[in-house]
């Protein structure tokens, strides 16, 4: 059976090879994060098994992989990484045409496939995927499926997967390591009571008696927790439990059903402002090459900000309706 | 009420502000929070250890790195790029109001992870759009194309987050219900998610009227002095450092 512990696998497998080909080309510091992230990967399960059993000394190693991840961060810079020639990736395009779009179509298929039908997938009475993360273990599959049909179309030696995935992966940088560290964060902020702290300032600033402040603390405090945190999930229980909850629905009668979908959603909104929802805003920086850390922002708060704003009189409008 | 734990978020927001790298920041962020909080460095390592590896699933999308790679290798881009700049009548505007429907229907029937940054916008979307841009008989300079490829990125965001939310089985309905239900208030799925559906027509709205409104941007800055200028100069990626 396939589950995502094997999708953790492959992955360190190939964050080794990277690790490898990086220590080859006499790149020390890209080497030594490589691997240190692989470790991190393979040994997951055992650490999370491990602290289930109270036995926390793997869990206290991973955390000091972590703190070596951050003190290795800032020492990656971006090198030269030779890429093929254009004039052969255009004449391969002239000869190849759609033949390249296949490969890139089937990840989103096969992982769709798998997401929808991987449940009735068996063989021999033993069921092909897990369910839990069925559609991570999926786009796993499918990224194998499509490279394998990517060497074939372009007639490419194997090999050429781990050295060009890892020609993409020094690009990426450190900026495909902070999705993770910031919701690492998300999980000691939760445990040390930063949450609370914040709902409690919110409380103590706004005229509870008016509805309206009310709505407006609710909607900024989603946004500007959403912003801190990185995340509206991090947001959501947060402040419903601090504002939403007791003031809105208990005080002034919203709707539950209403205020949550809508809330969750301005949530969102902060999710366009902010840097620390680094696999949306800083991930695609690098992957496309852009300059600046704030491009993607740039381009996109103006839809931000317009939706907060509906977002807001539209909670107004219907939240109180009976 | 204890405020001392909120020095950690002071800390992200002045590493952020005086932009040092955000990853030791972020960490950095973890251990001032849990020293304040009283925590032993003992228990503030098992903390970021465990909550590291259980997200492990956010990286999954490096995966598809070595497949991409290998079109790459082929001319992938250089291919979606040709093909567009064929096809008539497929301008800027009109793609990338068709990837946001596309993005927000599949979003909402819970297929969020078959897009995205590393699987669509870097091999597909971004070079796609930067040959329809370039349909005003002028190449782009280097910083339009950087705001053509960033405007593709939020595309995808804005196509994914106000699709997701409309989605019942999953992610945030899920979370919704299971809050109420912990507080005593019980809700069906689809009560939630059908709440989610203005916002989302809203957003393909906006967002579709500010892809026009860029695409025309783009257009009116064509200037017939740059078609002339050196056409591999277009083609140099930014080496600008990124390490803030």
């Amino acid at each position: 059976m396939l589950t995502i512990e094997h999708a953790y696998w492959l992955l360190a497998l190939f964050l080794a090879g990277a690790a490898w080909l990086n220590l080859r080309g006499r790149r020390g510091w890209h080497a030594a994060f490589w691997t240190v992230l692989a470790a991190l990967f393979a040994c997951g399960d055992f650490v999370l098994d491990a602290a289930k059993s109270h036995n926390e000394v793997p869990a206290q190693l991973a955390g000091i992989g972590v703190l070596a991840l951050a003190v290795l961060a800032p020492r990656m810079h971006r090198g030269e990484l030779r890429e093929r020639e254009e004039v052969m990736r255009e004449a391969d395009a002239l000869r190849l045409r759609h033949k390249l779009f296949v490969p890139a179509i089937l990840i989103p298929l096969v992982t769709m496939a798998v997401a929808l039908f991987g449940s009735y997938a068996a063989f021999g009475g033993m069921r092909l995927f897990a369910q839990k993360q069925m559609t991570l273990t999926g786009l796993a599959l499918a990224c194998m499926v499509a490279l394998i049909a990517a060497l074939w179309v372009t007639r490419a030696r194997p090999r050429a997967g781990l050295i060009e995935g890892r020609r993409l992966l020094d690009t990426l940088g450190w900026a495909a390591l902070l999705p993770l560290t910031l919701a690492a964060l998300g999980g000691v902020f939760a445990a040390t009571g930063v949450g609370d702290a914040i709902a409690q300032l919110v409380r103590m600033a706004i005229p509870v008696n008016s509805a309206l402040a009310c709505i407006v603390a609710y909607g900024i405090g989603m946004v500007l927790f959403t912003v801190i945190m990185g995340n509206a999930f991090a947001a959501f229980p947060v402040l419903t439990a601090g504002i939403g909850l007791p003031l809105l629905i208990q005080l002034h009668g919203a709707n539950p059903a209403i205020l949550g979908a809508l809330g969750m959603l301005t949530g969102y909104c902060g999710t366009l402002f902010t840097p620390m929802a680094a696999n949306f805003n800083i991930v695609p920086v690098a992957l496309l090459e852009l300059p600046n850390q704030s491009d993607v922002i740039r381009a996109q708060w103006k839809t931000g900000a317009m939706l907060l704003i509906l977002n807001l009189i539209l909670m107004y409008f219907l939240v109180f309706r009976h | 009420m204890h405020w001392l734990p909120l020095l950690g978020v002071a800390v992200v927001v002045i590493g952020f502000a005086l932009r040092f790298n955000p990853v030791p920041v972020v960490v950095a962020a973890g251990v001032v929070s849990g020293l304040a909080a009283g925590k032993s460095v003992a228990d503030i390592l098992t903390l970021l250890g465990t909550s590291f590896v259980s997200e492990r699933a956010l990286l999954l999308f490096v995966l598809t790195l070595p497949a991409i790679g290998v079109l790459e290798r082929a001319g992938l881009r250089e291919h979606a790029r040709n093909w567009i700049s064929r096809l008539h009548g497929f301008t800027l505007a009109r793609l990338l109001i068709s990837y946001l429907a596309i993005r927000q229907v599949l979003c909402m029937m819970g297929l969020t992870d078959i897009e995205g940054h590393a699987q669509t916008v870097r091999p597909l979307l971004a070079p796609m759009a930067e040959a329809a841009a370039e349909k005003r008989g002028a190449p782009l300079a280097q910083e339009e194309r950087n705001d053509v490829r960033a405007f593709c990125a939020a595309t995808d965001n804005i196509g994914r987050f106000f699709g997701e939310d409309v989605f019942i089985a999953l992610g945030a309905v899920l979370l919704i219900q299971g809050f109420y239900a912990q507080h005593g208030i019980e809700l069906e799925p689809l009560q939630i998610a059908l709440w989610a559906l203005p916002t989302a027509i809203c957003a393909f709205l906006i967002h579709g009227a500010r892809s026009v409104l860029f695409a025309r941007r783009i257009n009116a800055m064509a200037t017939p002095v740059e078609a002339a200028s050196d056409p591999v100069e277009k083609q140099k990626l930014p080496d600008a450092d990124q390490h803030g």
